[in-house]
């Protein structure tokens, strides 16, 4: 005779039931990335072609329209430098959070600040560079350098709040053997805690970057996007989302084409950026 | 001779200690310059923004600009009603879609997928977060919006009964948008609600099943009681996501600046306006602050939400599980 009590029929079927309602939402889920992503490479494969990624759009509408070659690269100059101002300032903030700072006013205030950066659309960052940096009194004009500012700072809190989880990760003994062997705490920072928590940090800026490499909107309103390509940050410039963006709008099939082939190579980046983090993640966890 | 050696060694000593402290001092001064200019900053951008709307609130007040239904570019009358309408409609459309898809998605794969699935089932799902905004608008313009569009005629017509589902329908509409975000907020409220869910303890499942209760049974009577407030928060964060959305909302809205008959009908959001009409605003024309001014309220709305979801989150505390899953909240 078993031990266990049976259950009632009906408490079973409800069971299942709601089960499979379950897997239907895990389905249900997964069912627009198969569906985008599907539809992405079978609408921009095509596109494909030596000349795509070597030649700059014209901006002619009928006849050679040209490749994605100056989107590609501005892509790269604009996510390159927002990385080069979000990533050092993101580590730095979050060494002073959790080694420095830990429970003074002033973390527990960037803590604050942070959490509404993150909920801020980024549009708004757009705007707020706009109308500093673009209309404002000093400066004027559109520039690839602002469009980077706008993204790090969109990149600034991905950057610091996984900076101070892997730098918390790193055990206070390690800190401690360090102090007793007479290390300043510069010293501690530098050599011992920023080495035992780099796995995280580098994933958490390589998830930066992916998150905002596809971002159009901040874009908008500060670097306008261009056709030929500029290695200048004090001009416009083009990049794959406000290509994707300005394409799409065109009624012309061939430019759509051009879009969904810009919309594969930048989903080939970012999904290529995104699938190293969480590999250098999986690897050497402390 | 060999007394003052030791003596300027240990003074030597003395002082490399003396210049490491500073060291110290001066790294703590350094971060402590970062921290304060990163709150400058996020303060003078927020105060920049609010001189810049100050021309089209002192030409339509405050209450003029939220609540007047008239986005009248031509004649400089900026009434934001209905893009105020059209941001709550396709956010409660991608609630009402996307929660319970979000939600039941993260139970089945905190609680029933097999273990070697779940952190694949994961990655995916943090996969359609990585995909931009632009390519869901590029995939929206042109395969949703056609593919839906005989399928919304057939419930416009059929359903025509239940208000704001019958009448004419747009290619582009409320619903595609609020469909897309949906798609959109799914992987947010997912991996959050997982995050909640995983700080379930254990032995109130145990006790559950001790006391015979099948799967289903464990998750209402001791998961969901345990992890609601939590899930509660993903959802608003989610919402805050989905109220700040431009880029794949202008594309597949219509960007009418009309409150639509039903669901199906074009309208417009905050956001949209912003990425749609900035290319035609003169810069410190009044059309150009209310802009800026639609910029102000979504950053407005989306801190309301999101303090809101901290507020909760902090009730239950939510331990932290790795930086991946941390950095996809």
């Amino acid at each position: 005779m078993s031990v266990f009590i049976a259950t009632s029929r009906r408490r079973l079927v409800t069971n299942v039931l709601i089960k499979s309602l379950l897997l239907a939402g895990v389905i249900a889920a997964l069912l627009p990335l198969v569906l985008v992503i599907g539809y992405v490479f079978a609408k921009g494969l095509p596109a494909f072609s030596a000349d795509f990624f070597l030649t700059d759009p014209t901006g002619a509408f009928f006849g050679d329209q040209g490749g994605i070659r100056s989107a590609i690269i501005g892509t790269f100059a604009i996510v390159g430098l927002a990385s080069l101002i979000a990533i050092p300032t993101g580590i730095a903030l979050a060494v002073y959070l959790n080694e420095i700072g830990k429970k003074s006013k002033l973390a527990s205030g960037i803590r604050y600040g942070v959490d509404i950066l993150t909920g801020v659309p980024s549009i708004v960052f757009g705007l707020f560079i706009y109308s500093v940096l673009v209309i404002g009194d000093f400066m004027t004009g559109f520039a690839a350098w602002k469009g980077s500012l706008a993204l790090a700072l969109l990149m600034l809190p991905v950057v610091i709040r996984a900076g101070e989880v892997s730098l918390a990760m790193v055990p206070t003994t390690l800190r401690e053997a360090a102090l007793a062997l007479g290390a300043p705490r510069w010293r501690v920072i530098l050599f011992v805690v920023l080495p035992s928590a780099v796995s995280g940090l580098v994933t958490g800026s390589l998830l930066a970057i992916a998150r905002t490499a596809g971002e159009t909107a901040p874009l908008l309103f500060t670097v306008l996007g261009a056709q030929a390509l500029t290695m200048s940050f004090v001009e416009p410039m083009n990049s794959l989302p406000l290509q994707i963006f300005n394409d799409i709008r065109q009624p012309n099939p061939d430019l759509v084409t051009r879009a969904w082939g810009a919309a594969l190579t930048l989903i080939l980046l970012i999904l290529v950026t995104t699938l190293i983090a969480r590999f250098a993640a999986r690897r050497n966890r402390i | 001779m060999a007394k003052t050696t030791s003596i300027t060694n240990t003074s030597s000593r003395a002082l490399s200690v003396a210049r490491e402290w500073s060291a110290d001092a001066t790294l703590r001064l350094v971060l402590q310059v970062f921290a304060i200019a990163l709150m400058a900053i996020i303060v003078g951008f927020f105060v920049q923004l609010a001189l810049m709307a100050a021309p089209v609130i002192s030409s339509m007040g405050v209450a003029g600009f939220l609540f007047d239904n008239n986005w009248d570019v031509a004649h400089e009358i900026f009434g934001a009603w209905p893009l105020v309408v059209g941001t709550v409609i396709t956010s409660v459309i991608a609630l009402i879609i996307g929660v319970p898809v979000a939600v039941s998605a993260a139970i089945y794969i905190t609680e029933f997928a097999p273990a070697r699935l779940r952190s694949t089932l994961a990655l995916l799902l943090d996969l359609l977060a990585a995909i931009p905004s632009v390519v869901y608008g590029l995939w929206g313009v042109f395969v949703l919006i056609p593919t839906l569009k005989p399928i919304e005629r057939w419930v416009a017509s059929t359903f025509d009964f239940v208000p704001f589902i019958g009448g004419a329908v747009n290619g582009p509409n409320y619903f595609v948008a609020g469909l897309i975000l949906a798609i959109m907020i799914i992987p947010i409220v997912s991996a959050i609600s997982r995050e909640v869910l995983s700080t379930v303890p254990l032995a109130e499942k145990e006790a559950a099943l001790a006391l015979g209760a099948t799967r289903i049974e464990v998750i209402r009577l001791a998961v969901l009681p345990h992890s609601a407030a939590g899930i509660v928060s993903a959802v608003m964060l989610g919402l805050g996501r989905a109220i700040g959305e431009t880029i794949a909302v202008t594309l597949v809205i219509g960007n009418a600046a009309i409150i639509g008959q039903s669901i199906f009908s074009q309208g417009y959001t905050l956001a949209a306006v912003v990425a749609n009409e900035f290319g035609e605003a003169e810069p410190g024309s009044v059309h150009s602050a209310a802009l800026i001014a639609a910029g102000v309220v979504l950053f407005i709305l989306t801190f309301i939400v999101n303090a809101t979801a901290r507020v909760l989150i902090m009730r239950r505390t939510v331990k932290r599980v790795s930086v991946a899953d941390k950095v996809v909240a």
